[in-house]
């Protein structure tokens, strides 16, 4: 038996250096951003926990800064690496939430088009055309400003992360439910759901455990895609101020408050968040590309 | 033919290896060794695996990478084969060497005229210009036996039937007048009435022009009709070769015998299929007894009502339009078919490709809706208008065995959950280790060990997995499987075991089968009583003897003389 540590894992993978690069890169950033109430120097969190007297340090390594702060304070005196890092935070966790929550509801409106067909598929397809119809930020803004004006409490930093995770969702199932549909389709004319279907098994026992698990895997390549994109949406909207509020910021709440001082000279508030965000996308984006070729047959290259 | 004359291809002592990714070395073929002169049709026979298509390949210099040739030689028209470079100095694929596929829905290419693809290849290889190539390509077709060659020019691939396109792919290869043209399982995707039009014109070629053809085939009836010599290979190894007529006649190595001998007969009923190495092993008997025990046989129906009864069934397909709201295209598979099937019977359903024999598999066994007609099972109307639904007992009593063996299993599945999936779902077993019970005991009923239960599907071979299909239609506890061509994916001697196994859970639980299959000698082997389709209409029922020896309606009489059989070869073995 070969054990987990033996050196034919790495090549059984088959990656090159670049993605397994990329994949640690982003396996540090979700891991530092997880465990930020630990890691990080300060609670940005915590009013008691910074001083207005300490706002617009510039970070540590130029010839103003403070030892105390690596890379310098924002505004309001908060250390900006510790603000960072719960914003890359906020920002995983609401891209990881806004994929489950797309993926969850597309996967199960794919099954139900894909092995229905007829009217159920039509119904389905065609409410995901006229969302496609949409561009994604633009429905994202209309999902959330309606949010806002129905229930007051929409912007606070409870119930924004639930928002914009509706609002991102919205648009992401589609994807999901015609990837799955397609499969869900090639599935149900195979032999195996047809035997299912004439021992009489119930449709949703069929679709749950007879097809669902063969369609799984072009799900979890979109999913790696998705979470990029996911977390670039937020970014965005937060940027344009219906996200994550300047009290509980995530990367994209960062860089939107940066962009006030750039031109004051006071780079570092909007550069050191937007670095953050670009190099985990890319390397997520680099992740997943790889694995949306291996899964795809017909790039695969003959070795 | 001259003597002078150097074969149109010699092959010695080939070997061909592709190395795999642990750095082991698979030998595909190993020191095979054959000769073809001008004129002759050398038929290439096995079962899949045996290496029969890879010669094919590095003869044509086709192998797939990492696949080459490690020893031996190709000679082609007496110039030899490079194996570096996988062509003969001078040889030219395509003008030198024809090649014919097996499936004329994909050798041609959808998007070009018949001209464009018999032109291509001549104005490459002859220098043809335009005219000259068309004029050519009309007399190819003219050859090759198309009606209305001038019309069939400007006709793409899809406005052609099966035939017509293997006649065009034959063509194809022609156009360069070939020393040589191999041929990979031309006829398998083909209907028999087809298949001998195909057949004739290899051989009217071989004839006529003097091309020799190495064929490479799986089917002994093909070999026995047109090769004039036949090489046997198993497991990459050439077992026998020699005349046709001698090998098929008296085999001399187990293996050849064995695999002749399994090839089913259609001049004469067996009890059983001779079969090849193991028949399945295992408590299957005990375990078979136990499945009897369990099916409560006792209601056999004793006044003669059949057990089911199709009347007057038709179904139509609705092909939508290409606007909304325009109208679509009705298409009737299945024309108003009546038939009975009697308890404890095995009745055969035969026809070509798209004669509605499948279409009424699936309304027997509740997949498809008709569009009127009935279907009654034991006086309980289950398909048609006023059907009642199926459920309990009388969706458990038919079951059905599909075509193909993988895909007819779930791979993210254990054998054991599949064959659970029935008895947990009708609730026939108390307990889940009684559950378990039963699931070995279906595994071994089959003739496989009870450990399967624990593996996944892609741990079996086609034919066992097969097996494992048949068990879980009989966990359900039937009392009627509708087989649609059980054994039509598999290979002869692996047939052979299933064919004998449906008899034998037949003799033991007293089940019905419906059988649906395009092979006529398998339907002899198996059925009491046949009916014969044709495009969605039935043209004779009878007892499965009476038809076969006294055939009323021509369709009939047509079908059972197109057969290619080994049977006029054994015959006469039997009478020297």
């Amino acid at each position: 038996m070969k054990t987990l540590a033996s050196p034919g894992l790495i090549t059984r993978i088959g990656a090159p250096i670049s993605v397994l690069a990329a994949a640690a890169l982003a396996l540090i950033i979700v891991a530092c951003a997880l465990l930020a109430s630990w890691i990080a120097p300060y609670d940005p969190t915590n009013l008691a926990s910074f001083d207005l007297m300490n706002a617009e340090l510039p970070p540590a390594f130029t010839a103003d800064g403070d030892a105390h702060f690596l890379l310098g304070t924002d505004n309001q005196g908060r250390d900006l690496l510790s603000t960072m890092l719960y914003g890359a935070r906020v920002s995983i966790m609401i891209g990881g939430g806004a994929v489950l929550v797309a993926a969850t509801l597309g996967v199960m409106l794919g099954l139900l088009a894909g092995y229905f067909g007829g009217k159920v598929d039509a119904l389905i397809m065609r409410i995901g055309d006229v969302i496609l119809s949409f561009p994604t930020i633009l429905l994202a803004l209309l999902v959330s400003g309606v949010a806002r004006a129905v229930f007051p409490g929409a912007a606070t930093a409870e119930w924004a992360p639930i928002i914009l995770i509706c609002a991102i969702a919205t648009n992401e199932w589609v994807q999901y439910a015609r990837t799955v549909r397609a499969a869900t389709m090639v599935e149900t004319a195979k032999d195996y759901v047809r035997a299912a279907k004439v021992i009489g098994l119930p449709s949703r026992r069929i679709m749950l455990r007879h097809i669902l698990p063969n369609v799984m895997s072009p799900v979890l390549v979109i999913s790696t895609i998705n979470l990029a994109a996911a977390v670039l949406t937020e970014a965005t909207l937060s940027f344009l101020g219906v996200g994550m509020p300047p009290t509980y910021p995530s990367l994209g709440t960062l860089i939107r408050i940066g962009n006030e001082f750039v031109f004051s000279g006071i780079w570092w508030i909007a550069l050191f968040p937007a670095l953050a965000l670009v190099i985990l996308v890319l390397a997520v984006n680099i992740v997943g590309d790889w694995l949306r070729d291996r899964f795809n047959p017909k790039l695969r290259v003959k070795r | 033919m001259s003597a002078v004359k150097p074969p149109v291809l010699a092959i010695e002592n080939l070997r061909v290896e592709y190395p795999l990714a642990n750095g082991a070395v698979f030998t595909a073929v190993e020191s095979a060794s054959l000769v073809i002169q001008p004129g002759e049709i050398h038929a290439l026979v096995g079962e899949s695996g045996a290496g029969k298509t890879t010669i094919g390949n590095a003869v044509m210099g086709l192998l797939e990478k990492p696949g080459h040739i490690a020893a031996g030689s190709i000679h082609i028209g007496g110039k030899p084969l490079d194996p570096s470079k996988g062509s003969a100095e001078g040889v030219v694929l395509g003008r030198d060497v024809g090649a014919v596929f097996q499936d004329p829905m994909t050798s041609l290419n959808p998007l070009f005229t018949v001209e464009s693809q018999l032109t291509e290849t001549m104005r490459t290889h002859l220098k043809l210009d335009k005219a000259a190539a068309r004029a050519r390509a009309l007399s190819l077709l003219e050859a090759v036996g198309i009606p209305e060659p001038e019309r069939r020019l400007k006709a793409y691939p899809h406005q052609l039937s099966g035939g017509q396109r293997q006649r065009v792919v034959i063509a194809a290869a022609l156009s360069c007048d070939p020393k040589l043209v191999v041929a990979d399982e031309p006829t398998t995707a083909l209907d028999v009435s087809v298949q001998a039009q195909i057949l004739k014109l290899l051989r009217d070629l071989a004839d006529q022009r003097g091309i020799g053809i190495l064929l490479v085939t799986h089917n002994m009836g093909v070999v026995a009709q047109i090769a004039d010599r036949v090489t046997i290979m198993h497991r990459g190894k050439v077992v026998e070769t020699g005349p046709t007529a001698e090998v098929l006649r008296r085999p001399k190595a187990p293996y050849a015998k064995a695999l002749i001998g399994a090839v089913p007969r259609i001049d004469a009923k067996l009890d059983r299929f001779p079969v090849i190495g193991e028949e399945g092993k295992g408590r299957a008997a005990e375990a078979r007894a136990a499945l009897r025990g369990k099916a409560e046989r006792a209601d056999a129906i004793a006044d003669g009502t059949p057990i089911l009864s199709v009347e007057n069934l038709c179904v139509e397909y609705v092909t939508s339009g290409l606007l909304p709201g325009s109208k679509g295209h009705t298409f009737r598979a299945v024309d108003g078919v009546s038939f009975s099937v009697h308890s404890g019977e095995v009745f055969g359903l035969v026809g070509e490709s798209g004669c509605g024999k499948t279409t009424i598999a699936n309304v027997v066994s509740g997949l498809v809706r008709p569009t009127a007609g009935r279907v009654v099972y034991r006086g309980q109307n289950v398909a048609g208008e006023g059907a009642v639904r199926r459920v309990g007992p009388l969706r458990q009593a038919i079951q059905m065995i599909f075509q193909d063996p993988y895909s007819s299993l779930n791979s993210r599945m254990r054998i054991g959950s599949i064959l659970a999936e029935p008895i947990l779902f009708y609730r026939l077993a108390a307990t889940a280790a009684e559950a378990k019970d039963d699931v070995a005991r279906l595994i071994e009923a089959v003739g496989l060990e009870a450990e399967a239960a624990e593996r996944f599907p892609h741990a079996f071979s086609g034919g066992q997995r097969q097996r494992l299909s048949i068990s879980r239609a009989l966990g359900a506890r039937p009392k009627l499987i509708v087989c649609d061509e059980p054994t039509s994916s598999l290979d002869v001697s692996v047939q052979a075991q299933i064919l004998n196994l449906l008899k034998d859970l037949r003799d033991a639980t007293g089940l019905t089968l419906l059988l649906i299959s395009h092979d006529l000698a398998v339907v002899r082997q198996m059925c009491d009583r046949v009916a014969v389709m044709r495009s969605g209409k039935l043209v004779e029922e009878a007892e499965s003897e009476t038809l076969f020896e006294a055939p009323q309606h021509p369709y009939t009489k047509e079908l059972l003389s197109l057969v290619p059989t080994l049977d006029r070869i054994r015959g006469e073995s039997e009478a020297a």
